[in-house]
């Protein structure tokens, strides 16, 4: 009875076997590594660029373990620390010939050192937290308020441009929080406008206010399209910024609705981190004000005309400026330094297409005007540059020269890129952990889970002797499938994940102690022993899901409710949990199968010894 | 090796006035300390600022404390932490402070107290990773203190963790009882939960009287330690269960005392064994993981007093009987039982 079938032996093989593959991966450490990947959002890291890099190491001949494409960046991989930094100055000289301008950002990094046919298997190491790696973790949150407001404001000029195309006749548009107000004078232009607005704004939901006007509403749904849109936006920019820093394995992550988790390991200069991921910069193109009334609230004689607002310029002091938002960040591509046809340096700014319609038409009606590019941070707005429009801007092209050094211009542009977060971000939340604080948090974390290991198994097999053995051999397995099940869903490991995996160990342990303490109960009772280790398994399985079943619900729990290093945890134990089902029944029985269950005539089982009440006095009675 | 050889049934409920009047006052204890000294919660909930600096000798703490009282941040708190060389400093979250820079303040008045400079500097660790960083260097060009680790929180964000901690205990508590209510009967869950339950409330009276660290790790800790002992309680259960059953002479007393006797060896075995990992975590894991074990221990400590003291007792003044259990249909489980045949 104590046999299994062959394919239970098989699957247990299989699932070792997979365990050490996906496992093995955690062992090699980390090899030195350069890492390219690109500096403008314009230039793609593609094969080419793989091809170009292998062409250079190989003409300074010096030798990759390989060189390959991984998401948006190159790797290349060596030996020592010495090749991999001559290769980067090889990499680094042939990829960016302007030294002042790099296209590429060339960074020294690590990679795991795991021979490659286990990366062909998928089988690649676990992430380190932060919490081991050291690194910089912050949490930004997004002004979702400003971003409908934004759109709010966005969907008034749209309005606008629609009403006017059509020749509908109303007595002013305005915003009034993040809703659109559209006045009339006689029933029938509305009448129209709304026809027109239900069929062209899918997205706006339109009612009549008390004068006969029209209010629009963006709908629930829209609305959570636009924060969610925002949301999305922002994580891109933060993206690109964080590329320029040439970190490894940057997380950049929505939690929740409106925040982003950026996890940057190896960073430890949270100074320039904030500089370059912190600014938190939206862009708007609006028309400056030069009307009389404009130039005399300028001079302080009188007010600032309605629908205007006054911004002050960074190199000409105050300018008034128009309300109504021409173009955002969102329709701006590109921004880029360079020299107008007199040698001057210049800013060069690419827009979508919906920006370059929206710009040919502006710029047609207002030859002479002039129009301000402002820039806002942190609720703040500040007016970039307001060049004059000489003429029109088509196809989406725009030069802005003047009054500029080659610096300005390169800074100018940089913002401008860098600028187009569809909503502002705050950091809330922040922390820095040093590298030799990691080191320290990995050894002590293996040391924490080894020396519990050691101890459980230690006294497991004095306790029941051989299946204690067996039942310390149940609880490696349970380790190595847990550790081979992380390392396939790329978990993140982090300390208190560790912590875990040690308490998992701890908890594991319980089904076999059952499981052993049932059988010894077997015996006493005076059941034959091939009979008690088959009682015994079954009969301690529904104890054994009991217990898993309450502790996986304070798990759920965990992993439901907590965040961060909580949610690291909680995925840790409740895994733990699962396998250790698995390793403490099936896999322990296994052994105890392949030693006693061919052996007919059983005696004796070697688990420890059984005491009986009743033969008290004398010579215990089952001796192992 | 067997450890535990009990000849007759030891008589728990006779004393069960007795336990229970110790388990209400360690509880009442417990509610007062945290009512009064209230829990020392980390930065994780309350917002603010954390920074752990590293100092190459025997770090002055007198020194550091009175640098950065100078700067005027209100209720600053500065301990060594792991080491002599460490040093840990809190900071609480001051309205109309920019908080994002207060490390940065911080680090750099340090810097200054031991006369050096803060410039950025790129390094290539030997292992070949470019890192850059903020390092503070005299003169001499010794670098005479390190930043190991800062933690800026936003109180917002802590309010939110406190709610959160709030809902998952919640809802381990209403799975637990859940679970048990169809796995038993209501009053078993009922007094499976109050008895872990005043687990958790003795840990945190702990916590509050010791003040020590409540941190998002402690938390953990105490809702992973609910779930294993509620387990615990399970076992009697289900050991009375099947006593009530076996034993139609026996009265709920004994049937209960029964019940604890024969599962006290395992209880004691399988949690001594869980213990024996979290006494590793508590020698090896280092300040981090220092009170997540602690809560633990106390958990698994409390688990074994409350699971085999209390949890049976308030099902017994909760008025458990026979025929509460037995009418289920139990026999699928255990057909062997001579006496399944019985069962209504």
């Amino acid at each position: 009875m104590n046999r299994y079938p062959l394919w239970k032996y098989a699957m247990l093989v299989v699932a070792m076997l997979v365990g050490f593959i996906y496992t093995l991966p955690n062992f090699f450490g980390e090899a030195p590594a350069v890492q390219v990947s690109s500096a403008k959002v314009t230039v793609k890291v593609d094969g080419t660029l793989r091809e170009r890099i292998e062409a250079a190491l190989t003409a300074a001949q010096i030798k990759a373990d390989f060189v390959q494409l991984e998401g948006s960046s190159i790797k290349a991989r060596f030996a020592d620390t010495d090749t991999q930094i001559k290769a980067k100055d090889v990499i680094s000289k042939s990829l960016n010939t302007d030294p002042a301008d790099p296209t590429y950002v060339v960074a020294l990094n690590l990679l795991s050192r795991s021979p490659h046919w286990l990366a062909a298997l998928h089988a690649n190491p676990m992430y380190l937290g932060l919490d081991l790696r050291g690194g910089v973790h912050f949490l930004m949150q997004v002004d979702m308020k400003s971003a409908l407001t934004k759109k709010a404001e966005s969907l008034t000029g749209d309005v606008r441009t629609m009403l006017r195309d059509k020749n509908i006749r109303h007595a002013g548009i305005s915003r009034d929080g993040n809703n659109v107000v559209i006045a009339f004078r006689e029933p029938e232009p509305r009448q129209q406008a709304q026809r027109l607005l239900t069929d062209q704004l899918p997205d706006v939901q339109w009612a009549d206010t008390a004068d006969g006007g029209l209010l629009g509403t963006l709908k629930p749904q829209a609305m959570v399209a636009v924060q969610d849109a925002a949301l999305k936006q922002n994580i891109t920019t933060l993206h690109n910024r964080v590329n320029e820093l040439g970190t490894s394995e940057p997380v950049i992550q929505q939690q929740g609705l409106d925040r982003v988790v950026v996890q940057l390991p190896g960073v430890q200069d949270t100074a320039r981190a904030k500089d370059i991921i912190g600014r938190t910069a939206t862009l708007e193109l609006r028309m400056v004000d030069d009307s009389a009334e404009a130039q005399a609230a300028l001079t302080g004689a009188g007010p600032v005309p309605f629908g205007t607002e006054r911004f002050m310029d960074r190199a000409f002091g105050p300018i008034i400026v128009k309300r109504q938002v021409v173009l955002t960040g969102e329709n701006l591509n590109d921004a880029q330094p360079g020299f107008d046809e007199n040698q001057q340096p210049s800013v060069d700014l690419t827009l979508d297409a919906k920006g370059a319609r929206i710009m040919k038409d502006l710029s047609r009606e207002n030859i002479g005007k002039r129009m301000a590019i402002i820039l806002f941070e942190k609720g703040k707005g500040e007016v970039v540059t307001a060049p004059v429009i000489r003429s029109e801007l088509s196809g989406g092209r725009v030069k802005i020269s003047g009054a500029m050094t080659t610096q300005e211009a390169n800074d100018t542009s940089l913002l401008l890129r860098a600028g187009s977060l569809a909503a502002p971000m705050e950091i809330i939340e922040e922390k820095t952990i040093g590298p030799s604080l990691g080191a320290e948090n990995i050894q002590k974390g293996i040391y924490s889970v080894v020396g519990g290991f050691i101890a459980v198994a230690i006294f497991m097999s004095i306790y029941y002797m051989l299946f204690g053995v067996f039942s310390s051999l149940a609880l490696g397995f349970n380790l190595l499938l847990l550790l081979a099940l992380l390392s396939m869903l790329q978990a993140t490991l982090s300390l208190p994940g560790i912590a875990a995996m040690a308490l998992a160990l701890g908890m594991a342990i319980d089904s076999n102690v059952l499981i052993n303490e049932r059988i010894r109960e077997e015996l006493r009772g005076g059941a034959a022993p091939q009979a008690a280790i088959n009682i015994g398994y079954e009969r301690a399985f529904a104890t054994i899901l009991d217990s898993n079943v309450t502790t996986l619900i304070a798990g759920v729990a965990l992993l439901a409710f907590g965040s961060g290093p909580v949610k690291g945890f909680a995925v840790v134990h409740c895994l733990g949990i699962l396998t250790s089902m698995f390793s403490s029944v099936v896999f322990s029985r296994a052994l105890a199968n392949l030693w006693y269950g061919r052996q007919k005539k059983l005696k004796t089982l070697s688990i420890g010894q059984i005491w009986k009440p009743a033969a008290e006095a004398s010579e215990p009675v089952a001796k192992a | 090796m067997e450890l535990f050889r009990i000849k007759r049934d030891i008589p728990f409920m006779k004393h069960a006035l007795l336990l229970n009047a110790i388990s209400f006052i360690t509880f009442a204890a417990a509610v007062f300390f945290l009512v009064t000294r209230g829990l020392h919660f980390s930065i994780e909930f309350t917002g603010g600022t954390v920074i752990e600096v590293e100092y190459p000798q025997v770090a002055q703490i007198e020194k550091t404390r009175h640098s950065i009282e100078a700067m005027g941040f209100g209720e600053v708190q500065v301990q060594n932490f792991g080491s002599s060389r460490d040093v840990m400093i809190r900071l609480p979250v001051r309205p109309g402070e920019k908080q994002t820079e207060v490390v940065d303040k911080v680090f750099g008045a340090l810097c200054k107290a031991e006369t050096g400079t803060i410039s950025a500097k790129q390094l290539v660790t030997d292992k070949g990773e470019e890192i850059s960083k903020q390092v503070c260097t005299t003169a001499a060009g010794a670098e005479p203190i390190k930043l190991s680790r800062s933690e800026v929180v936003g109180p917002a964000v802590g309010a939110e963790l406190a709610w959160d901690a709030a809902k998952a205990l919640l809802a381990t508590v209403i799975g637990i009882i859940i679970y048990l209510a169809i796995r038993f009967e209501w009053k078993f869950a009922l007094a499976g939960v109050i008895a872990n339950l005043h687990d958790v409330v003795i840990i945190l009276g702990f916590f509050a009287f010791f003040q020590w660290e409540f941190s998002l790790a402690v938390l953990a800790a105490i809702l992973a330690v609910l779930g294993y002992s509620v387990n615990e309680s399970v076992v009697i259960f289900d050991r009375v269960r099947e006593a009530f059953r076996k034993y139609r002479k026996l009265n709920t007393h004994e049937v209960i005392d029964h019940a604890i006797t024969s599962t006290m060896s395992r209880t004691i075995i399988t949690h001594g064994s869980t213990e024996l990992v979290v006494l590793s975590m508590l020698l090896f894991g280092g300040p981090t993981l220092h009170y997540f074990a602690v809560a633990l221990t106390i958990g698994i400590l409390f688990g074994i007093y409350s699971s085999v003291f209390v949890a049976a007792a308030i099902a017994m003044w909760l008025g458990v009987k026979r025929e509460d259990l037995v009418k289920t249909p139990i026999n699928k489980e255990d057909p062997d039982d001579p006496n399944s045949g019985a069962v209504v």
